[in-house]
């Protein structure tokens, strides 16, 4: 498979998670949306990195593509982490201004 | 001896210091006594000085006062004969202003009347300093400090607008004199490389003659505007509003006098410049005839006084023109006797009129104040040349040296001395006699002044008196003494071969004649019972000074005010104010602007931060075409 089916794909997820965050005010929707731009560079990581691995089979080449392969599990566990963090935050949110609108997260403006 | 000489003007300046730094602690008797005590004691001590003969041509260097590889300015005293005829005026004169004062300022507060004291001292400190300093340096220190004292007592009752006009006129007039004195120190110091009396007079024939000239004229500048001459004299008469003894002490005996002392100083200078000399006496005389003239129809006492200094002031400079140094500087002497005692005398009628100056008000006095009237009759004799008075006998030998150095300028000066006895005795009808024309109140207040004011009075008649003996003619059997005291520093004027007998003889006869028609005249004119003070036609353009104040409020003052205001309203306000104002709007005006940004929207946020993201990623992808542009364009 070419690898720019993976990053048209990579590009479509980031764009409707660009979309998606820009456009609604439920907190909880605007993050997943950032977990979805996430995850589509993850996916992009993956796709270069088999591509890279294609181009300079092991053995080869010095460098080794199989690399961000496991950096991406990392990013995972990373990310893990930072949902859990999240959705602290929104419960906080929650809990102090009785919704999740992020339009209400403007006391400090005056 | 030279600490003696050192403690002259220093004593003056303790008394200034004690006077004002615990003026208010100073009860008004203590405060009287130092001021008065140190200027007795500097009078003691000149008198010391002045029976030693401690004359000496060499100059006392106490410490160096500007000192750099290219100039030396030492700060020393010249103690010559000259300068000690002017101390022993400044002080001697100076302690009986003094003592007078003390009773003469009594209604003050106690703060008050010590600040008063204190500025007199600075004063006498700082004429002593004029007089003494052995360079033109120190000289102009104390030429300053004079301004500046006369300044501050001109507006001593600062409460009065006016007064504080009247004494920013009289220091911005002197400014003006200033600037050409301090020019000419420059050019001596340039031509000579030192500013000190002996190196200069001793070196003065090895410079060229236009030069002499020029430092001449430029030095005359600044006796101009000190002296009060033509063209800086308005702020002589102005000056009136200061104290009653301040204008006796400073604007009549002894600082306005500092311009004929730094001549006669300089009389070196001159005698190589026969066009300064021109100069000198055709300014003093035109001074000397358009101030008396203005004189004549004055209605406030102090304002003829005023302008009869002005005269007598151009009299002595008419004296050093036509040469004859020590006739001026006797005329300064003279005069600093019978013009305080006019002053001094016109402040007792003051006193006893009760702060009132209208002469057309007074009338008939000579009966409530006998002591005033009598000195006041004596100055008015002494200063209108009555035989064998002091002014009689300095006028008449500047009359006669004006005959030997040119036949116009002796018939103007006479003339001029005519209208001198013409206005004075005006002013003896109007006040003393007659008959009392000021409210009832005022007619009950008459009394006559303390003895503080009258021994003064009655001290400086006696020297108004007697005082011109010292310089009697040979013909009536005198010696000039004076002349022949002041032969070391200042050269006597030689009157050439013609017979000065029989002019002298024509002179006094002249003299008694005139008096008695003036006598009359002013007798039938003026001693009268109602007053009006009104003139008309030529006599009121006289009354008006000719209008001379007008003519620089019109061609200078007010043009110079109009462009100041045009600054102000249109520079100022809207240029300059508008200009830091407008930067100002602008940044306020851009950052309400901006503010609006800042939404408190996360949503906002996040999508300007997309947009800038992209944007940077197109300049990212596209530099090459961009850096090609911005090359292309620069």
């Amino acid at each position: 498979m070419p690898v720019s089916y993976y990053i048209i794909l990579a590009a479509t997820l980031f764009c409707i998670g660009v979309v998606g965050v820009l456009t609604r005010r439920n907190a909880i929707i605007i993050f997943m949306c950032v977990e979805l731009m996430l995850n589509a560079v993850n996916l992009l990581l993956v796709a270069f990195s088999k591509m890279q691995n294609i181009a300079h089979p092991p053995g080869s080449v010095v460098i080794n593509g199989s690399d961000a392969q496991i950096f991406v599990f990392f990013i995972m566990v990373v990310a893990a982490a930072e949902v859990s963090v999240g959705l602290a935050i929104i419960v906080m949110m929650y809990r102090n201004v009785h919704s999740i609108d992020v339009n209400f997260l403007n006391r400090l403006k005056n | 001896m030279n600490t003696i000489i050192f403690c002259i003007p220093l004593l003056p300046f303790l008394g200034f210091l004690l006077t004002g730094i615990f003026r208010n602690y100073l009860s008004r008797q203590l405060c009287g006594i130092i001021a008065s005590g140190t200027i007795f004691i500097s009078f003691l001590l000149v008198l010391y000085v002045f029976f030693n003969h401690a004359y000496s041509p060499e100059a006392i260097t106490y410490f160096d006062f500007i000192s750099n590889p290219l100039l030396r300015i030492s700060f020393a005293f010249q103690v010559d004969q000259l300068s000690t005829l002017f101390m022993l005026i400044i002080t001697g004169v100076g302690f009986l202003i003094h003592v007078y004062s003390t009773a003469y300022m009594h209604e003050e507060t106690p703060a008050h009347y010590a600040r008063f004291f204190s500025y007199l001292n600075l004063f006498v400190f700082s004429m002593l300093l004029l007089v003494l300093g052995a360079n033109y340096v120190i000289m102009f220190v104390g030429w300053e400090g004079v301004g500046i004292c006369s300044y501050l007592l001109i507006g001593y009752w600062f409460k009065n607008n006016q007064y504080n006009y009247a004494a920013r006129k009289a220091f911005v007039m002197n400014r003006i004199g200033d600037v050409g004195f301090l020019l000419a120190i420059f050019w001596i110091i340039s031509k000579f490389g030192s500013a000190d009396y002996s190196v200069v007079f001793s070196n003065a024939t090895t410079i060229d003659t236009a030069e002499i000239t020029g430092i001449t004229i430029l030095l005359f500048v600044g006796a101009i505007g000190k002296s009060a001459q033509i063209p800086l004299y308005t702020w002589l008469p102005d000056a009136m509003a200061g104290p009653t003894p301040v204008s006796a002490l400073i604007h009549a005996a002894t600082m306005v006098t500092a311009g004929i002392y730094m001549v006669a100083r300089s009389n070196v200078l001159y005698s190589l410049s026969p066009v300064s000399m021109g100069i000198v006496a055709i300014i003093g005389l035109a001074t000397a005839l358009l101030a008396a003239s203005i004189a004549l129809f004055q209605n406030d006492i102090k304002k003829v006084l005023a302008y009869s200094t002005v005269s007598q002031l151009g009299f002595m400079f008419i004296a050093l023109g036509v040469g004859a140094y020590t006739t001026g500087v006797f005329h300064v002497m003279t005069h600093a006797f019978f013009k305080a005692l006019l002053f001094l005398g016109a402040g007792s009628v003051i006193h006893a009129m009760g702060g009132e100056q209208d002469i057309t008000k007074m009338g008939g006095l000579r009966k409530k104040t006998p002591i005033t009237y009598w000195t006041f009759l004596i100055a008015v004799l002494a200063i209108s040349g009555f035989p064998f008075t002091s002014g009689f006998i300095s006028k008449d030998e500047i009359i006669i040296a004006a005959y030997s150095y040119s036949k116009p300028i002796f018939w103007l000066t006479s003339f001029a001395a005519v209208l001198t006895s013409f206005y004075m005795f005006r002013l003896l009808m109007l006040v003393f006699f007659g008959s009392f024309r000021g409210t009832p109140d005022q007619e009950k207040h008459l009394h006559e002044s303390p003895a503080a004011m009258t021994i003064p009075l009655i001290i400086l008649a006696v020297l108004s008196a007697l005082g011109g003996f010292i310089q009697l003619p040979h013909v009536f059997g005198g010696h000039d003494y004076l002349n022949e005291f002041l032969a070391p520093v200042v050269p006597a004027f030689s009157h050439g071969t013609e017979d000065i007998a029989m002019r002298e003889y024509y002179l006094l006869g002249a003299t008694i004649i005139g008096l008695l028609i003036v006598f009359v005249l002013t007798r039938k004119w003026y001693a009268v019972s109602t007053f009006e003070g009104k003139y008309s036609g030529f006599k009121n353009v006289l009354a008006h000074k000719w209008y001379i104040d007008e003519l620089y409020d019109g061609l200078i003052v007010n043009p110079f005010t109009n462009f100041a205001g045009f600054l102000k309203s249109k520079i100022e306000n809207s240029g300059i104010d508008g200009l830091v104002n407008g930067i100002g709007r602008f940044i306020r005006y851009l950052s309400r602007q901006v503010r609006l940004v800042q939404s408190g929207l996360v949503g906002n946020y996040i999508l300007i931060m997309v947009l800038s993201i992209t944007v940077l990623f197109l300049v990212f992808w596209n530099q090459d075409v961009l850096m090609g542009f911005l090359q292309k364009i620069f």
